[in-house]
């Protein structure tokens, strides 16, 4: 518009072509925008984490949510695991076969599966379907408490939310996980056996002597209670979605979308970094 | 110098005689983002005294609640409860000034997963762990009975009336026998013979339980029924406070104009 209307007029030069600012600045000023919203979110969420800690730690404590959760995110979660374990192991095992077979290592078979299921496979599965399964459960239910002023109800009767809603759902999370893990571990196993021996006969008992051969407690431990992770993350980040919603039932379904979104992706980083953490600790 | 004890002793005998208030707010300023919800506003309410605050909607009359009961943060300004100023408390801190108040929500906001019996046993099962279970049942039956919601025990919030959820919510917001009451549009979205019951149920309790009360509310009549003194409130600030007599013979223009199309 600008160069336009200076070009029309007669003895005025049109102005030296250089960076635009009207089409640069809305570009800088919105990634301006995401990176502080983004520090914001990480300050709040940092913020709520330090009361959820306080009111954690500080009596009275609540014992009884704490057990409900559990049973909520352990109980109800198992069979979805275990099922996503299985089919896992199946997969592994018949695509290891094919790989292995054409390199002429099919005796490591066994080893392979068993190694890719509890390194890895079983602890970042666990950690998928969970925070698909709860993270979206707890967002929905906190973020729905939320709207409907339940939240601020618990408040003026004199009941702190962080030590009612946050911390036991948080603990139950960090405390389910690892155990979340060896059942989805085991059925990764069995299953991957199972597929195993319908191409060619295998025992369990050799599938798993074949299997652990070589395998320590290094190779077992670290990689299943770094999924305790996962659940501060799973938990944290669900509570926090849910506690801090607005507007409505719109509202909810975005605390919902939000928490699975954001706890996958976080479990998927923290992954990243747990893994080379534990090659360093535990080669 | 008189000790913590000696000062709270001071203001209970105050607040027994009637010279010092219950709920003090002083200069109280609030704003969301750009928008100025309350600019200055003071009032009082001393023990067995009721208090209405009119306002357009929009004025922030819930706001004013919420940052008595300190759900919202005063961005200036002082709320007094008991003499105590509950600006800038931790939220523990807020949970023992808290247990001497009962808060009846615009919507109720009863806990949707439990039943009516449950909603009421809530606080208590939190701040009254030395009553026995029957003992906090056999209260909350009490309770439900004074709301006339006695036959309802076992059902859901979403399995009862709007005006039979208030109720409910009465009776929670009872049920640590506190010295102060904070009712959110109590009469909102009811029908004029439950809104009238509301109103009925709500100076009985006044009278039974003689506690300091501030009701919010856009209905003039409600407050006429049941208030001692009424406040009116317009862009974030008090307007004009006292009697509804006192109401109906000022001059002033946005009163008259409230009034007459009350």
């Amino acid at each position: 518009m600008i160069d336009g209307k200076f070009s029309t007029v007669a003895g005025v030069e049109p102005p030296l072509p250089g960076p635009r600012p009207s089409s640069m600045f809305p570009l800088v000023s919105s990634s301006l925008g995401l990176i502080n919203k983004f520090l914001e979110w990480f300050g709040d969420l940092g913020v709520f984490f330090w009361r959820v800690v306080r009111a954690a730690l500080t009596p009275p404590f609540e014992f009884r949510e704490l057990y409900r959760q559990l049973d909520e995110i352990g109980s109800m979660s198992l069979p979805l695991v275990a099922l996503a374990g299985a089919a896992t192991g199946v997969v592994l095992s018949l695509e290891a076969r094919y790989s292995l077979t054409r390199f002429g290592a099919k005796s490591l078979l066994p080893a392979a599966i068993v190694f890719s299921v509890i390194h890895e496979t079983g602890p970042i599965i666990t950690g998928l379907v969970v925070s698909g399964r709860v993270g979206a459960g707890i967002g929905a239910e906190l973020a729905s408490m939320k709207v409907t002023e339940q939240i601020d109800a618990i408040e003026a009767s004199a009941v702190n939310p962080y030590r009612l809603l946050a911390a036991p759902r948080i603990l139950a999370c960090i405390l389910m996980l690892p155990l979340l893990t060896l059942a989805a571990d085991a059925s990764g196993l069995l299953m991957g056996w199972v597929a195993q021996a319908l191409v060619e006969p295998l025992s369990l008992r050799q599938f798993i002597t074949a299997g652990f051969k070589g395998a320590d407690f290094n190779d077992f431990l670290p990689p299943t209670l770094k999924t305790m992770v996962f659940g501060l993350i799973i938990g944290l980040i669900a509570c926090f979605q849910g506690m801090r919603t607005q507007g409505g039932a719109a509202g909810v379904g975005r605390a919902a979308t939000s928490s699975v979104v954001l706890s996958s992706l976080f479990v998927i980083l923290a992954d990243v970094v747990l893994v080379k953490i534990i090659l360093i600790f535990f080669p | 110098m008189d000790t913590i004890d000696q000062i709270a002793m001071k203001l209970d005998e105050a607040e027994k005689s009637g010279s010092a208030p219950t709920i003090a707010v002083e200069d109280l300023h609030k704003s969301f983002g750009a928008q100025k919800v309350l600019n200055g506003i003071s009032l009082c309410v001393r023990r067995g005294e009721t208090l209405a605050v009119l306002g357009r909607s929009g004025t922030g009359k819930s706001v004013l609640l919420r940052l008595i009961i300190g759900l919202e943060k005063a961005d200036s300004g002082s709320v007094r409860i008991h003499g105590q100023d509950i600006t800038g408390l931790s939220l523990d801190q807020l949970g023992e000034i808290r247990m001497k108040m009962g808060f009846l929500f615009q919507h109720a906001a009863l806990y949707d997963s439990l039943t009516v019996e449950q909603n009421v046993m809530f606080p208590l099962q939190h701040h009254k762990k030395e009553m026995s279970t029957s003992d906090q049942s056999n209260l909350v039956r009490q309770l439900l009975a004074e709301v006339g919601m006695e036959s309802h025990l076992e059902k859901l919030p979403s399995d009862i009336s709007g005006g039979m959820q208030k109720r409910v919510g009465l009776a929670r917001a009872l049920a640590l026998e506190p010295d102060i009451l904070l009712l959110d549009e109590p009469t909102a979205g009811l029908d004029p013979i439950s809104a009238g019951e509301i109103d009925d149920l709500i100076l009985k309790l006044q009278e039974e339980h003689h506690m300091a009360s501030i009701v919010v509310t856009h209905d003039l009549h409600s407050a006429k029924a049941i208030a001692d003194r009424l406040a009116l409130l317009n862009e974030g600030t008090v307007v004009i406070e006292g009697s509804f007599e006192e109401l109906q013979k000022s001059d002033i223009e946005f009163v008259r104009q409230f009034l007459g199309h009350s």
